[in-house]
């Protein structure tokens, strides 16, 4: 009861703007795949394509081998779970759960051993009777999820399914419906801004923004080997070192980044490196140069170093507690710099890419990953 | 006035109810005002539908038109249907060659009364409607509802105290609507005599003479007064269950 998504050169534009331009992606059956981007990237206005709820100006969309561009919503048969759970306020859990079937004229028997079968599924068996406004926020988007499912359909479209609820409640939901899925099967396609939900929960990534895929892949290859300035710093937290290129390196001041291929020399040159790939030592190396250190924050199980390179460029470093005991503000010591991903820098027109010595946090909330500049 | 109706015990009552046609006319006022209540009941809430979900050129102008009776004294919306519907006018004429009857007619009370009372209905019902989250009406069709399955099983639910609340005030309007009926119904006692205008000829020395009086007027008026009252009670009721539903939302 599993099929695959297949979108092919989707585009749609409100008014002048271009909302979604020219997307084309896959996701395989029986897969989780993540539609990851900032707001306003798009991504659920794809997303509401492909269940028919936004008509699509050009391109396509198939499940399981069967175009469905020009069907109806109703006719569509996929599960949706909406943000806000879009529960029916009247009905109660059972009724919610139910509705699906009822409008199919499934008959009442079935029906009641299909809701029954569900509300053990995601936990609710005792809820049954409640109304939406009596349940706690995980708990709709639970019951919103039974709904969906109990159909069968061939796939689940998820829109931004743990946006609305707390840190924890998240982390919680994010677990069970890893579980939920394997469990089913079911083709699932979510939509999201927090690209830790991403990396966790998807086989394969979509990262979208402005409208346009800037990469697909599995999760790994999102993060480790990122296609465009963007997804480097937008998957991941990242510096952003900003120098000019030599002989396949980024050169800032005495300071030195391999990775510059395909750069001509004399060129700027942008380099993304992660937090954690950032190595600190007391004594000078061959790939390493002088750092001094200028604040140290302690986040219990490992710190953040802000430190600054000799061209006066900031750059933090995440390191476990224990290998840095002894490093504390006013030190000068060694930095290594591993795995830096290296972009020209007139490729990386992103606003938020570019940013030298920013490190981009991880999107957390509802907005343009934020550019925390260093003191 | 319950005083100067119900002085002598319930005479005047019984007095006025017996003569003057008066039975019929409450009756005639009742029968109007129900009919008014479902038909506006149904329109107004297409209509506030309309106003908020199908977005077409010169919607916002249609939505200021609908509170037209609002603002128009009642009298001359009176004279307006009098001019569209008369059987000297176009419309009126076309009619009447045809055998409907508006004008000093039943159904021109009716028109009168859904003029008067469609914003009553329309404005009750638009603002649940905005409010109205369109993710539940889009839940619904992704689960297979139609168009027609959604509005009857999501969008209704969630109007329907604002659509009692609606009516129920153009049921009220309507007992006690006079200026729009009063050149309409020609007032033919019997007929087309509502009981609002009956009160008034009743206090009028010149129509009925010595015969009637102050007392019938004051007891018919209690009648319709009594409706109405009972009619507010239930209106309150039914919204302020609306709003404590809303405030537990």
């Amino acid at each position: 009861m599993a099929g695959s998504i297949q979108v092919r050169g989707l585009t749609k534009s409100f008014g002048t703007f271009r909302a979604v331009d020219d997307v084309t992606f896959e996701a395989a059956e029986g897969t989780i795949t993540a539609l990851l981007g900032p707001s306003g990237s798009g991504k659920s206005t794809v997303l509401r394509m492909i269940a028919g709820l936004e008509q699509a100006d050009v391109g396509s969309v198939w499940v399981a081998g069967e175009e469905l561009t020009e069907a109806s919503v109703q006719d569509r048969r996929l599960g949706f779970v909406f943000q806000h759970y879009a529960l029916f306020r009247h009905m109660t859990v059972r009724k919610n759960v139910a509705f699906g079937l009822s409008v199919r004229r499934v008959d009442k028997g079935t029906q009641r051993e299909r809701v029954d079968e569900l509300l053990e599924l995601v936990g609710l068996a005792p809820f049954g009777d409640r109304y939406p406004d009596q349940l706690s926020g995980g708990q709709r988007q639970r019951v919103a999820l039974a709904r969906a499912l109990a159909p069968r359909p061939q796939v689940l479209l998820l829109d931004e399914p743990f946006g609305a609820l707390d840190a924890r409640v998240r982390q919680e939901l994010r677990a069970w419906l890893d579980h939920l899925h394997r469990e089913l099967g079911v083709t699932s396609l979510f939509v999201t801004h927090d690209q830790e939900e991403a990396l966790e929960l998807a086989n394969e990534i979509v990262v979208m923004n402005h409208g346009r895929v800037e990469q697909v892949g599995p999760a790994d290859a999102i993060y480790n080997q990122p296609a465009t300035p963007f997804v480097a710093a937008f998957v991941g937290s990242s510096n952003v070192l900003r120098g000019t290129v030599w002989e396949r390196h980024v050169h800032f001041g005495h300071s030195i980044v391999a990775g510059a291929h395909e750069i001509p020399d004399g060129a700027e040159a942008i380099a993304y490196i992660r937090p954690h790939d950032i190595e600190i030592t007391s004594e000078a190396g061959s790939t390493s140069f002088p750092v001094a250190v200028e604040r140290r924050t302690d986040m219990g199980w490992m710190s953040k170093l802000h430190l600054r390179l000799e061209d006066g460029q900031p750059l933090v470093a995440q390191l476990p507690n224990d290998e840095i005991e002894a490093v504390e503000a006013g030190q000068r010591l060694f930095a290594n710099l591993r795995n830096p991903k290296v972009f020209a820098a007139d490729r990386a027109e992103d606003e938020s890419a570019t940013v030298p010595g920013a490190v981009v946090a991880p999107a957390e909330t509802e907005t343009q990953p934020q550019a925390e500049a260093q003191v | 006035m319950l005083q100067s109706g119900f002085g002598n015990g319930l005479g005047n009552l019984q007095d006025a109810l017996n003569s003057f046609g008066a039975q019929n006319a409450i009756k005639l006022t009742l029968m109007m005002a129900f009919l008014t209540a479902i038909i506006n009941g149904v329109f107004g809430t297409l209509l506030a539908y309309i106003f908020v979900r199908v977005p077409f050129p010169g919607r916002d102008l249609l939505s200021t038109v609908v509170d037209l009776p609002f603002a128009v004294p009642t009298l001359v919306a009176g004279v307006m249907l009098v001019a569209l519907y008369g059987p000297h006018s176009t419309v009126g004429g076309w009619l009447e060659r045809h055998g409907i009857h508006i004008i000093f007619a039943p159904l021109g009370i009716l028109l009168a009364l859904l003029f008067v009372t469609l914003p009553l209905v329309v404005r009750s019902v638009q603002p649940v409607l905005i409010e109205l989250d369109t993710a539940e009406e889009e839940a619904a069709r992704v689960l297979g509802a139609g168009g027609l399955t959604t509005f009857r099983k999501v969008v209704f639910p969630a109007l329907r105290p604002a659509i009692t609340a609606g009516a129920l005030l153009a049921f009220a309007r309507s007992l006690g609507e006079f200026g729009a009926i009063v050149f309409v119904s020609g007032n033919i006692p019997n007929k087309t005599l509502t009981a609002p205008v009956l009160i008034t000829q009743l206090l009028n020395p010149t129509t009925f003479g010595a015969v009637a009086g102050p007392g019938e007027a004051a007891a018919v008026s209690s009648l319709l007064f009594l409706f109405s009252f009972v009619l507010v009670l239930i209106t309150e009721r039914v919204s302020s269950h609306s709003l404590q539903r809303a405030a537990e939302l």
